[in-house]
């Protein structure tokens, strides 16, 4: 992509903090890394993972469509139901009920203009993360009838991540923007070794095998959210 | 100067095994990174009161195990926690809801987890 050096230059400028140059994307790449880490950190730790304040975006490029984060900064929902860090959102029960979110834990994404999510999707689309993503990892093989099955009961996906809007909230990002959310080879890749994103992420490795995952990645790519929030 | 150093170190370790020792038979106190563990990983099902009432466990088909529950957890060997934890429910023929998390924490970290849920459940090591 042509915008690939850009990203660089503007990330460092942006890390250096000195730049005189304040053009939009320049502005957009310091409020980004304000709460994202648009290089891959130097140590990932579990302290960390408690003390970040939004998902990492090193590898967004090889995860989001494009068009997606275009619309979605433009007009951002909760992805989580617990933020980013679920756990520091969360309130027990006092009445054997199951926990739930305080949502004033969950702070909001900022809402950015046409043109700057434009300009912001683009930048992020040239965050590759260094060979993390293998491409053509997902076969696009038809998922079969058996996919929705290992999702919601063999695989125990929907115990974290919802495949319909509503209900309650869960630990996982939602699924059912996964189709339009979600690069397939970013799917494949993550589900076969979330600690290759991060060590201590708190999706596990399940050891599916490729089938299994391939079939699930064919059913998230196939999710598109039915009602609108 | 490379003796002493290294007589301290031996004594520095020993008294923290001894220490580690005591905790492990009384667990009068909970272990910070076992509930910093507990609290990342564990809580998402099992919930923050520790009683199988996670965030997640409302929409689950089988309800995440009580920790609190003196009786069940007494009754379960360390080993069988321990692999549970290690290898997922499956592996000790329980719901294959719970997942193998070997490939997040280490067999270290396990067994702290696994000493955490006996101060939990106010049950002693079996």
């Amino acid at each position: 992509m042509r915008l690939t050096p850009l990203i660089g230059a503007l990330a460092l400028a942006a890390l250096a903090a000195g730049s005189g140059a304040a053009g939009a994307a320049d502005l957009l790449s310091q409020q980004c890394i304000a709460c994202h880490a648009v290089t891959k950190p130097d140590k990932q730790t579990l302290d960390r993972l408690w003390e970040r304040k939004g998902p990492d975006l090193y590898y967004a490029g090889s995860k989001f469509n494009q068009a997606w984060l275009v619309a979605w900064l433009q007009n951002p929902t909760t992805l989580r139901a617990g933020g980013v860090m679920y756990a520091k959102a969360v309130k027990g029960s006092s009445d054997k009920s199951a926990d739930t979110i305080d949502a004033s834990k969950v702070e909001a994404h900022p809402k950015l203009s046409a043109a700057d999510a434009a300009t912001a999707a683009g930048l992020l689309m040239a965050l590759k993360g260094d060979g993390l993503v293998t491409p053509g990892a997902y076969k696009n093989e038809p998922p079969g009838s058996m996919a929705s099955m290992l999702f919601s009961k063999l695989r125990g996906c929907t115990s974290c991540h919802a495949a319909k809007p509503g209900g309650a909230p869960q630990s996982g990002p939602e699924l059912y923007t996964g189709g339009e959310r979600l690069q397939p080879d970013y799917v494949v890749t993550y589900i076969k070794d979330p600690q290759k994103f991060d060590a201590h992420t708190w999706m596990p490795t399940l050891g599916l095998t490729d089938a299994d995952v391939q079939k699930l990645t064919g059913y998230i790519a196939t999710l598109k959210p039915t009602e609108k929030k | 100067m490379r003796l002493p150093v290294k007589n301290l170190l031996h004594l520095l370790v020993a008294a923290g095994i001894g220490l580690c020792a005591l905790d492990a038979a009384h667990a009068d106190e909970a272990n910070p990174h076992a509930v910093k563990l507990y609290n990342t990983y564990c809580v998402q099902c099992h919930g923050i009161n520790r009683d199988g009432n996670g965030i997640n466990s409302a929409v689950m088909a089988v309800k995440p195990r009580d920790h609190t529950d003196t009786k069940a957890m007494g009754d379960t060997p360390d080993e069988t926690l321990f692999k549970a934890i290690k290898e997922g429910g499956l592996a000790v023929n329980k719901s294959g809801l719970m997942p193998k998390w070997e490939g997040v924490m280490n067999d270290d970290e396990i067994k702290e987890l696994v000493t955490y849920l006996r101060f939990v459940s106010k049950t002693g090591a079996k």
